[in-house]
């Protein structure tokens, strides 16, 4: 499939189905993108469970951190990645490997080969963008900064 | 199935504008409050950490003038804007996150005089430096650039002399430099150009002009194309250091393309204040619904009417692109083949004096000191915008004494030709009896 450019049906669709997200490559850092995600979607009812091995057995935000995505005791929906673009290779392997329905590789981080593998193995595949940017641009929340949600509707806005 | 892109009519009714979430209302409603409650001091303390969005003040941000933002952002197909109090709020905005004391920006010296004004003298109380030329060659931009040139400003369609800028060019000579290109579109609108298609990195507006098109509501937008890399190079240190009193956040690592956006409302307008009213948000909202309508009658009239002076006994030339001799023709071709836009200026036999007896002798146009209003406007600018320019300025703005400016209005076509052939008779007369 195309993933320069996502309809946001596909990505409403992927953020409505997923209840649990295994972050890889979380930060204990709060100025960091991976904090800001984390606390953001925890707002939204997900349950964001981060993974570091560097942090693993520490608290962050109320989660226990795992030291890799296989070590994860429940069940997880979607894998989403702080890695560059090579270690999201691994990291997609290894969500393939827990059952993940989803791989989402952040801003700027982009492994089409991944992208084939997951796909292959029925997986749904986003790269190149935020959850939380996509959840607040189509909630409307983004808007009230300003930004260009690119949405037009009659409608009431809801994710 | 590709998504739909919706048209650019689409836009200026609907962007920013979804029914409110609470009350069903169709309008976007006027929020006229100053303050916003917090849940919980969690929740403002993630507010005040920019971790989740959300309403504090509306200095900072407000639901009005962020559908205002957000339209304004689609129109120009950008990330997203920051609307200001005034253009030369916007213009202020628009340097802010990129400029430190001892830092200067180069500008054509074909701009609103007030723009001239405000760069080439209390820029300097901020420490900033400002270099005019010649827009008409790309190369006089590089020739200026120095390690501490932050960006070049230029405007799309020049105020007042109708001079159309080679944006492609003077795009490449920025972007050659690692500086970022501004273009002030008031006077073109995203109507008639699309500056970021061109390779603009900011666009500013006035948007008291065309957008609000009704000479209800002074403001200005910045807005954002998203697409510069703040991280290319060390230029821009307000992006891409930590900031200490964010406790060390770096807005560009944090946010991303989004970053200079939410620096221009989280530290621009927090700090120089100048935040545009929900009221004239709303004003500038109802206006742009009709945007597009206008501009096709602006430009429509405003051809007609350059065509007329063109062969008018008392009018020594006309400088307005949509004319085929035109200088700027091709460059109009290229960059604004919709419309030449509404404002341009012509020159009269007889200078200065005639210059203000004409335009006392007006009676449908208003002399004003604004453009872009419904109404047909004229002024003088030798006497009245321009005045505080040297004789050197008014000549290089396209603003000597001889200089008369027209902003053509949506009225009659007819009415405006009579209003304008009575004057000349009362001139004539006057100068011969």
């Amino acid at each position: 499939m195309d993933h320069d450019t996502y309809t946001d049906d596909y990505i409403r669709g992927i953020l409505r189905e997923t209840r649990t997200i295994g972050l890889v490559g979380a930060s204990a850092n709060w100025n960091r993108p991976s904090f800001f995600a984390m606390k953001y979607l925890q707002t939204k009812n997900f349950r964001v469970i981060p993974v570091n091995p560097g942090l693993a057995g520490q608290t962050l935000l109320g989660e226990t951190v795992f030291g890799s995505l296989t070590d994860i005791d429940v069940s997880v929906d979607m894998v989403d990645i702080f890695r560059n673009s090579e270690a999201a290779g691994l990291v997609t392997d290894d969500a393939i490997a827990i059952g993940a329905k989803i791989v989402w590789m952040q801003l700027s981080v982009r492994n089409d080969g991944a992208a084939k593998t997951a796909e292959a193995a029925g997986l749904k595949v986003v790269m190149n963008r935020c959850p939380k940017i996509e959840y607040a641009r189509l909630s409307g929340e983004l808007s009230w900064n300003g930004f260009n949600s690119r949405v037009i509707t009659s409608k009431r806005r809801r994710m | 199935m590709a998504q739909r892109e919706p048209g650019f009519e689409t836009l200026a009714v609907h962007a920013g504008s979804p029914p409110d979430p609470t009350t069903g209302a169709r309008q976007t409603p006027i929020y006229q409050t100053t303050s916003f409650v917090f849940d919980d001091t969690d929740h403002a303390a993630s507010l005040f950490n920019l971790q989740v969005p959300g309403f504090i003040y509306s200095r900072l941000t407000n639901p009005t003038v962020a559908a205002l933002e957000e339209r304004c952002a689609a129109l120009e197909n950008g990330i997203g804007a920051t609307a200001t109090a005034s253009g030369h709020a916007a213009q202020i905005l628009a340097l802010f996150p990129l400029m430190s004391p001892g830092d200067n920006i180069i500008a054509a010296n074909k701009l609103y005089g007030g723009s001239i004004n405000q760069m080439g003298h209390s820029y300097k109380k901020f420490g900033w430096g400002a270099t005019f030329v010649d827009p008409d060659d790309p190369d006089n931009f590089k020739a200026e650039i120095t390690g501490r040139t932050k960006a070049i400003f230029i405007e799309s369609l020049a105020n007042p002399g109708g001079v159309v800028t080679d944006l492609e060019a003077i795009a490449k000579v920025a972007h050659d430099a690692g500086i970022v290109l501004i273009v002030d579109n008031t006077m073109a609108t995203p109507y008639l150009c699309r500056p970021f298609e061109y390779g603009a990195d900011i666009i500013v507006h006035s948007t008291t002009k065309f957008l609000s098109g009704n000479g209800s509501s002074v403001g200005g937008v910045v807005i954002d194309s998203g697409t510069y890399d703040w991280f290319q190079n060390d230029k821009y240190p307000s992006l891409t250091s930590p900031a200490p009193e964010y406790h060390g956040l770096t807005f560009a690592e944090s946010f991303g393309n989004l970053s200079y956006t939410l620096y221009g409302h989280a530290v621009g307008l927090r700090d120089l204040g100048a935040s545009q009213s929900p009221m004239n948000a709303y004003l500038t909202l109802l206006g742009i619904e009709t945007l597009p309508l206008r501009m096709e009658r602006h430009c429509a009239n405003a051809q007609v009417v350059a065509e007329y002076l063109k062969g008018h006994d008392a009018v020594s030339w006309v400088s307005y692109a949509g004319l085929k001799e035109d200088k700027y023709h091709d460059l109009a071709a290229r960059y604004i083949p919709k419309g030449a836009g509404a404002v341009f200026t012509f020159g009269l036999k007889g200078g200065f004096d005639t210059g203000i007896a004409f335009v006392e002798a007006l009676e449908l146009f208003s002399h004003l000191a604004n453009i872009g209003d419904s109404r047909s406007l004229v002024i003088h600018p030798a006497s009245t915008t321009h005045r505080q320019l040297t004789e050197e300025q008014l000549i290089a703005a396209g603003a000597g004494p001889e200089v008369v400016r027209l902003s053509i209005g949506i009225e009659s076509i007819d009415d405006i030709l009579a209003d304008l052939a009575q004057a000349f008779d009362r001139c004539a007369t006057a100068s011969s009896g």
